[in-house]
């Protein structure tokens, strides 16, 4: 009987736990939003935008080269069969724009970047600047945290954009180039399918989401770590997971909102 | 009241289940040193960290210049925190930035200073410290002391009233930790300073105190200036004082006894 009322005590404490994780994410969400307006912050961001969106642009550039390229390898091994290679132009494209360029950007922005957040942050805790700075009457949320959120909110959709531009020019690369689909049908095709609204647009508005959840998650998962080697080491890996987590997870929700119901 | 720029009564403070402090009241004079030594891990970073504002006990009160800390807004309790000032054990200087940044820090966030008025301070500050010669180094080049040093200069920025260290000896050299005691009473002097001083390196911070307190078993257990402290009669100040190993502090962390834990392990 002991057990059960042991395992309902602890079903409880977890329960209460997450509550106040969530309560104090919240809090901290709402202190970054609330802390933009300030100009001497917008400075900040613009420096934090260099670190985490500029320095991020290798890989994500790379990356959308080569999925462009495997894109176009295998839909023109598909589509040649039935004589249908000319629209490999709008299925790389709409795959890109539509699912892959938000998804894969947002995975490895939670890697490369989300994961540095939370290890810069939970550094900062564990050698106390951040206690250091709330002793010098000056908010962590605002001089440390806003920066970070808005840099990295701003930064995820741009690079979207740029690994889909990439990606389709790894597609014509492959596809017109090396495989010999007809250029003027590849752009032409791809141009009259594609729609803006549609596709475009509702590729930016879930990288924008994307970005919202994987920046929120770092910068929490580093400034709620414990400040120890071992903390750091945890809040960095669940950042990662729980954002890539939290990507796959949304991006059906908004796959289904989007494009589910005609 | 009017001399205490620090004043605490029937303070309790619990972290989880584990009681801190049980009924602690102190005051801390205007334009003094006041020592708080105790045991390592007895809360004594803990209770800079309520003077603070930082963390808030479960009862009490603690009064900076006749203002209750933890009943203030919080834009107040900023005010407030402007004219204190924390030195941290691990100097907590910002690494990406210069030893000249980081002293330029506060003045550049709270201040609105031209940029040549910021260099004259911040020079000034270091000079303070000896070491006008680092500005440019970054922390990573300092060493220990050099970056206590460099962080009391920070400390020091915006002339604050009260200056509260955290174990600013722990892990010295002799020479550094004699740089640090002449620092600390010169500055408190020269900047007309108050001077809370956390520490276990009873013999340094005697030297330079008006009054100690010491803490241990969640309360404090001697009080007085360093004279009355040494002649203390309380078998626990002594203990503390001359660093015994055994005695009212027990060597031992609290167990069952050694005999029945180990015979019902063999069970």
């Amino acid at each position: 009987m002991s057990q059960v009322a042991n395992y309902f005590v602890k079903l409880g404490r977890s329960a209460i736990d997450t509550i106040g994780a969530v309560g104090q994410a919240s809090l901290m969400l709402f202190g970054a939003l609330f802390a933009f307006p300030k100009w001497k912050n917008v400075r900040l961001t613009i420096a934090q935008m260099y670190v985490v969106g500029v320095q991020s642009l290798l890989i994500i550039m790379v990356s959308g080269l080569f999925i462009g390229m495997v894109m176009a390898l295998q839909g023109y091994t598909i589509l040649v069969n039935y004589g249908a290679e000319g629209s490999l132009g709008p299925m790389v494209a709409l795959s890109i724009l539509r699912e892959l360029g938000p998804v894969v950007t947002a995975l490895l922005f939670a890697g490369r970047a989300g994961s540095a957040l939370t290890a810069e942050i939970g550094l900062m805790k564990a050698t106390e600047q951040l206690s250091s700075l709330e002793m010098m009457a000056i908010d962590p949320l605002r001089r440390i945290i806003s920066p970070r959120f808005w840099a990295g909110v701003i930064s995820m959709p741009m690079l979207a954009i740029i690994f889909s531009a990439i990606g389709i020019l790894g597609g014509h690369l492959v596809g017109v180039d090396w495989l010999g689909v007809d250029s003027g049908s590849y752009w032409s095709i791809m141009q009259a399918t594609v729609d803006w609204n549609q596709d475009v647009v509702n590729g930016i508005i879930k990288s924008f989401v994307f970005a919202l959840v994987v920046v929120w998650i770092a910068l929490f998962k580093g400034y709620s770590c414990i400040p120890t080697s071992e903390g750091i080491s945890q809040a960095t890996t669940q950042t990662v997971v729980f954002s890539s987590l939290a990507i796959l997870g949304l991006d059906f929700i908004l796959t289904a909102l989007m494009f589910g119901i005609n | 009241m009017q001399d205490n720029i620090v004043s605490i009564s029937n303070m309790q403070f619990s972290r989880g289940e584990r009681q801190i402090y049980k009924d602690i009241s102190l005051s801390v004079k205007r334009g003094g040193i006041t020592a708080v030594m105790g045991p390592s891990g007895i809360g004594k970073t803990t209770l800079l960290k309520i003077i603070g504002g930082q963390l808030t006990p479960s009862d009490g009160e603690v009064l900076f210049q006749n203002e209750n800390v933890h009943q203030v807004s919080r834009n107040r309790l900023y005010e407030m925190r402007r004219k204190m000032s924390m030195l941290f054990q691990s100097g907590a200087l910002f690494t990406n930035i210069s030893v000249f940044d980081n002293v330029a820090f506060p003045l550049r966030e709270h201040t609105k200073l031209d940029e040549s008025i910021i260099h004259t301070i911040v020079m000034l500050k270091l000079e303070a410290v000896g070491l006008r010669g680092a500005a440019a180094l970054m922390p990573s080049e300092l060493s220990g002391g050099m970056a206590r040093r460099a962080a009391l200069a920070r400390a020091i920025a915006l002339d604050p009233d009260l200056i509260m260290y955290d174990e600013p000896f722990a892990g010295q050299d002799p020479i550094s930790m004699g740089v640090l005691v002449t620092l600390i009473k010169a500055l408190n002097k020269a900047l007309d300073l108050t001077s809370i001083v956390v520490t276990h390196d009873v013999s340094e911070v005697l030297e330079i105190a008006d009054y100690a307190y010491i803490l241990a078993n969640k309360t404090i257990i001697g009080a007085g200036t360093p004279e009355e402290i040494k002649q203390s009669d309380s078998a626990l100040v002594q203990q503390f004082l001359q660093g015994k190993a055994d005695g009212p502090v027990p060597f031992h962390f609290p167990a069952d006894d050694l005999s029945t834990q180990l015979l019902g392990a063999s069970k």
